[in-house]
């Protein structure tokens, strides 16, 4: 009975003549997706993106033990110790529960500069490719000016101005990470611009609003998308060196570039303080390049379909 | 007169995800010191034809034919270094639109030197002499003023000459002609027609002309195959081509919008699908009388 | 049949510039045509001759141009009016490019009548489909799902569901198959014919041109050189050279067909 669903519904996914817009774009994305799932490598790194999600969302469910928890008594113990799977730290709390938690708090981190970063630059490197002129060059050295800035210095500043914690450390991070983004929409604004299908809406009184928002935007999208799963490593990273740095996550929040930091000491005899959340971080930037880059296969619109 | 080229039974499929794509199915034919033209619409598989010959189909396409045979030797069996050597210097092609197929960092004379000095040892004096010599030969006016050209400078005219000039310095037997007029202006296209003409005359070589212009082949070439979803659908000499009996080609034919014979409403072609399924014609001529 | 012709459009003295400076080129020199209401008039020539340069100045497209340009009696500015846009529509040369490759069939033509707020717009789409021979099954497909021919379809239907009187035809057949080529001429002049519309076909090809015009103008290098009708064409009784020399290129290698 729930296989003939199942079946249906792909038929209905699969089809050649769509009823209804929410059939045509349903069967687009189910095309998309048949797509990136025969690129092994690309579903690893979902996998490991799904994995992330998961963690966060039902970290109280999955940890062992409270990530505030401390007990002296087990400071330090390796991995494989009764209780403690990946050891614990110095004072006593179990590794496995902060990098659970931690999880949720680089996810917090990605998703705010997700939402922050390529919209801002979308928003200004379309205006800049379709207006032209003035407006094009004022933006462009606008962006010029922020792309100038770097990351950490920039944090800092604002650490010294508003106060450590992760809504200034990803506020300096997104700041920052935007201007390429601008440069990317503008590069495929540019482009798109001069087609005959932009010449044909231009031919029924469409407002550039329009022209923008519903025929550029939509193109612009899949570059986008594919370079912010590229970038979101460099992110993480970038977030991490700033918690290594006390500037972003402050203790006791379990983030795992400021774990990596309070493991230094110890990084000779008990190095699994360290290297633990240095691992997470790792396998999660890889995870999102490999992702991005079979999105990167998939969003091309050059490519050819056989 | 014996064939140069021998194509039996070539098949060339691409395998994707999940469908197979059958671009040629199973077509012969032969070419002799003649001009054969391979007229189709898209789809029908005459570009990839003239790709398989010379094995340029791109991944995931796969060739397969009983035997590719050129003067003696199977080019199916040959390696791709073995291969690479046949290109060129034996087998030829030019494309359609030069914008594409030069190099537009190097300048034009220095390429077509160099498709020279490749099959050819010779000095990079000796080389530049025949580039002149060739580029005389495809009646450019000024050979040592568009020796130092780079291709985004010369018109669509010019550039097809120049793709002429270096397919044919290494003095290749058989040359194959992907709709190589189709971009050019109509009294360009007359021009460029004019000097293959002459050159593939005065040097005795085999022409594969390939086009959708039936009208244009039927008054360049010797011998016409008509390909249709990947099969040879007819094939008939040039001159009897008004004659033919196939209602696929006699429907290509009646469509054209003619200036001479005006017409109230053009022909529409009723495809019928047993054409994809008749049996490919074998176009191989043992005899070739020119 | 009409007592008195009234003109559709009018070119007068039209001059079209391209860049600035130095690089300024000056693509069309000094045309003038005039085109009457349901008549079907050819811009002929070659790369360069202009042709396509008097479509973009009579679309708004071209930024630099003198002369009059007059369209069902009112004369055109710089900038195009809503007016304007509901009269006056445009068919593209590559069915590849002229429509988003992210909107559906269904979203292509509804736009145009959302922008205007029209009303009915599901049964006017499923008309419009119908009128250019699509079955409506198409609708909500994408540009990559239809073929060469089906694109150049709903690139008319677009035009027609607009209710545009006067269409510009941009080499309209030049990149589709000699089959599918003959269904698309066709098919302009059927609805031609039924809805009383105006044509400016633009085109490097002699026999489409003699086909679907009744009167043309050969252009070389920006003006115009000649202006014949359908019959002149036929029989090649041209005044000017380079009018010769077009029609005989056209038959060039094809002497021998008859």
């Amino acid at each position: 009975m729930a296989e003939t669903n199942v079946k249906n519904l792909r038929k209905w996914l699969e089809t050649d003549t769509p009823q209804s817009r929410t059939q045509a774009k349903l069967s687009q994305l189910f095309t998309s997706w048949l797509d990136l799932k025969s690129n092994k490598l690309a579903m690893i790194g979902f996998s490991v993106i799904f994995a992330l999600i998961v963690t966060a969302l039902f970290a109280p469910i999955l940890a062992p033990h409270d990530p505030y928890a401390q007990d002296l008594a087990k400071r330090l113990q390796p991995p494989l110790t009764e209780g403690y799977f990946l050891g614990s730290d110095e004072l006593g709390r179990d590794i496995l529960s902060r990098l659970i938690y931690g999880a949720s708090t680089t996810l917090y981190i990605v998703f705010l500069v997700t939402i922050s970063a390529p919209i801002m630059g979308l928003l200004v490197g379309t205006a800049a490719g379709y207006i032209g002129g003035w407006t094009d060059a004022i933006l462009m050295r606008l962006t010029d000016i922020f792309l100038a800035f770097p990351k950490l210095i920039l944090a800092l500043a604002f650490v010294a101005a508003l106060g450590a914690g992760i809504e200034n450390a990803v506020l300096a991070i997104a700041l920052t990470a935007w201007p390429p983004y601008a440069r990317l929409a503008r590069a495929e604004t540019i482009t798109i611009r001069n087609s005959d299908f932009i010449a044909a809406i231009k031919l029924q009184g469409a407002s550039p609003l329009r022209i923008i928002t519903g025929h550029i935007w939509p193109l612009c999208i899949s570059s986008l998308i594919v370079r912010v799963t590229l970038d979101m490593a460099g992110i993480i990273l970038t977030a991490a060196g700033l918690g290594f740095l006390g500037l972003g996550a402050q203790p006791p929040l379990a983030e795992w570039g400021a774990m990596i930091s309070s493991g230094r000491k110890f990084i000779l005899d008990y190095w699994w303080v360290s290297t633990m959340p240095g691992l997470a971080i790792f396998i999660v930037s890889l995870g999102f390049n490999l992702l991005g880059d079979g999105l990167r296969d998939v969003l091309d619109p050059r490519r050819q379909k056989l | 007169m014996t064939a140069l080229l021998t194509v039996e039974d070539l098949w060339v499929r691409f395998q994707t995800r999940n469908r197979l794509v059958e671009a040629v199915r199973g077509i012969s034919f032969s070419v002799g010191r003649e001009r054969i033209g391979i007229v189709g619409e898209s789809g029908s598989g005459k570009s990839m034809t003239g790709r398989a010959i010379l094995g340029l189909v791109q991944q995931p396409g796969i060739i397969q034919a009983k035997r590719i045979d050129f003067k003696g030797r199977d080019l199916t069996a040959l390696s791709n270094r073995e291969l690479r050597a046949i290109r060129g210097q034996h087998i030829s092609m030019i494309m359609q639109d030069p914008k594409y197929s030069l190099n537009p960092v190097i300048k034009v004379g220095d390429q077509i030197a160099e498709s020279f000095r490749l099959h050819h040892r010779s000095s990079r004096t000796d080389a530049k002499a025949k580039t002149l010599e060739m580029l005389k030969e495809v009646q450019i006016a000024d050979p040592e003023r568009v020796f130092n050209t780079y291709p985004h400078e010369l018109s669509g005219g010019m550039g097809q000459r120049v793709m002429i000039a270096m397919m044919l310095i290494p003095d290749p037997e058989i040359l194959i002609a992907d709709e190589p007029t189709s971009a050019l202006d109509v009294t360009v296209q007359k021009r460029v027609l004019e000097i293959m003409d002459k050159l593939v005359t005065d040097r005795g070589m085999g022409l594969i002309f390939i086009s959708h212009d039936l009208n244009l082949v039927s008054s360049f070439c010797d011998r016409i195959l008509i390909m249709y979803g990947g099969r040879i659908i007819e094939t008939c000499l040039a001159k009897d081509l008004h004659k033919t009996t196939h209602p696929y080609t006699r429907g290509l034919l009646n469509s054209l919008p003619s200036l001479q014979n005006p017409t109230e409403k053009l022909h529409i072609l009723n495809r019928d699908p047993r054409w994809k399924e008749e049996p490919s014609v074998n176009a191989i001529r043992e005899d070739t009388n020119v | 049949m009409q007592l008195e012709k009234i003109q559709m459009f009018e070119a007068n003295n039209l001059n079209v510039w391209f860049g600035a400076g130095a690089d300024r080129f000056h693509a069309v020199k000094k045309a003038s045509f005039s085109i009457s209401q349901g008549e079907s008039f050819g811009l002929v020539g070659e790369s360069g001759s202009g042709k396509s340069t008097i479509l973009k100045a009579i679309t708004g497209l071209a930024e630099n141009w003198t002369g009059r340009l007059t369209v069902d009696g009112e004369d055109l500015g710089q900038k195009r009016d809503r007016d304007f846009y509901s009269k006056v529509q445009m068919v593209f040369q590559d069915p590849y490019a002229s429509l988003h490759p992210r909107h559906t069939v269904d979203r292509c033509l509804s736009e145009p009548l959302r922008m205007r707020n029209a009303s009915n717009i599901d049964a006017r789409i499923n008309q419009s489909l119908l009128e250019v021979g699509l079955d409506p099954t198409y609708r909500f497909r994408y540009p990559h799902q239809l073929s060469g021919g089906q694109r150049q379809r709903v690139a008319i239907a677009r035009t027609l569901i607009q209710d545009a009187k006067f269409l510009l035809l941009d080499e309209p057949t030049s990149a589709l198959d000699v089959s599918v080529q003959a269904e698309i001429l066709n098919l302009l002049n059927d609805i031609k014919k039924q809805k009383g519309l105006t044509y400016l076909l633009v085109s490097h090809d002699l026999a489409v041109v003699s086909h679907m015009c009744d009167r043309i103008a050969i252009m070389q290098s920006g003006k115009i050189v000649e202006t014949i009708d359908k019959k002149m064409l036929q029989t090649a009784t041209t005044k000017t050279d380079y009018a010769a020399a077009l029609i005989s290129a056209s038959y060039g290698f094809k002497r021998e067909i008859v």
